[in-house]
């Protein structure tokens, strides 16, 4: 099968892709759990993460797989929240929650799993074409 | 004799892995699609494999270059198929030009074609099997 001789193969590439796009649902799912984690270890409030993504390629060719680059951590305010009555709430009454978009979080979710699919949809594909070349001549 | 039944096999060669080649860069635009700033690639696979097949493959690879008789030589072969960029139709904000949709569309032509030529070449070698048990 002449997939990939120096270059990553197509089964590499899709499989890049879905360790990517699984971190990013995890993320996602430690942000949504965390929407309202007021207190962390750190004794500040949960700060909103986000995955950046990079192209995998070996040297400089062109084509390549993702990869993680790293996760950062959203630096965006935190949202104020009337609550006077919480212990952690400060002299005018007010608590910091976390920055969890929670709308954002879930578009984000919706948008990785779809990555996922088409890549599961790739492997498949690659799958079949590699076993009817293994079948020529036949 | 073999090298005559090479020759005769030997355009659905190029053909097959120039397909497997394309198969491979719109893979990788598919993963890529949520990757900031990846830019997506595809090869002019007519021109590539007009190329492949009329000056062969040789034309396509790199030579180590020699300055003394000690040098060992080497040979890299390209996997074909010049690398170009997509125009995008809709640009995003993050300077990704994968569009999903055309990927999509060019990765499923692309596989059927890779299947349309298989099939051609195993009828090929069939009927050169046959032709040789006569």
């Amino acid at each position: 099968m002449p997939f990939s001789n120096n270059s990553m193969g197509i089964f590499e590439i899709a499989g890049s892709a879905m360790t990517a796009q699984s971190q990013r649902m995890n993320v996602t799912a430690s942000n949504l759990a965390n929407a309202d984690s007021v207190e962390g270890p750190d004794g500040q409030p949960y700060r909103a993460r986000q995955v950046v993504f990079e192209v995998a390629s070996p040297g400089r060719l062109a084509i390549g797989g993702v990869r993680v680059a790293g996760v950062i951590e959203d630096p965006s305010p935190m949202r104020m929240m009337h609550d006077p009555k919480n212990p952690l709430a400060n002299a005018e009454g007010y608590v910091a929650m976390p920055n969890v978009n929670v709308v954002e979080e879930m578009v984000n979710m919706i948008s990785a799993s779809r990555s996922y699919q088409a890549n599961v949809e790739v492997l498949n594909t690659a799958k079949t074409l590699m076993l009817k070349t293994l079948t020529i001549g036949q | 004799m073999i090298d005559k039944l090479d020759s005769s096999l030997r355009f659905h060669q190029e053909a097959l892995n120039l397909r497997a080649r394309r198969q491979e860069v719109l893979s990788a635009n598919i993963a890529n699609a949520d990757t900031p700033n990846f830019k997506a690639r595809d090869i002019d696979f007519s021109s590539s494999l007009t190329q492949a097949v009329e000056r062969g493959r040789q034309s396509q690879s790199m030579a180590m270059a020699n300055t003394s008789s000690r040098h060992l030589t080497g040979q890299a072969h390209a996997a074909g198929g010049e690398l170009m960029y997509r125009t995008p139709s809709q640009s995003s904000i993050d300077g990704n030009t994968v569009e999903m949709d055309v990927e999509r569309v060019n990765f499923a032509d692309n596989a059927l074609r890779y299947e349309v030529n298989l099939t051609v070449l195993g009828s090929k070698i069939k009927s050169l099997l046959s032709a040789v048990q006569q």
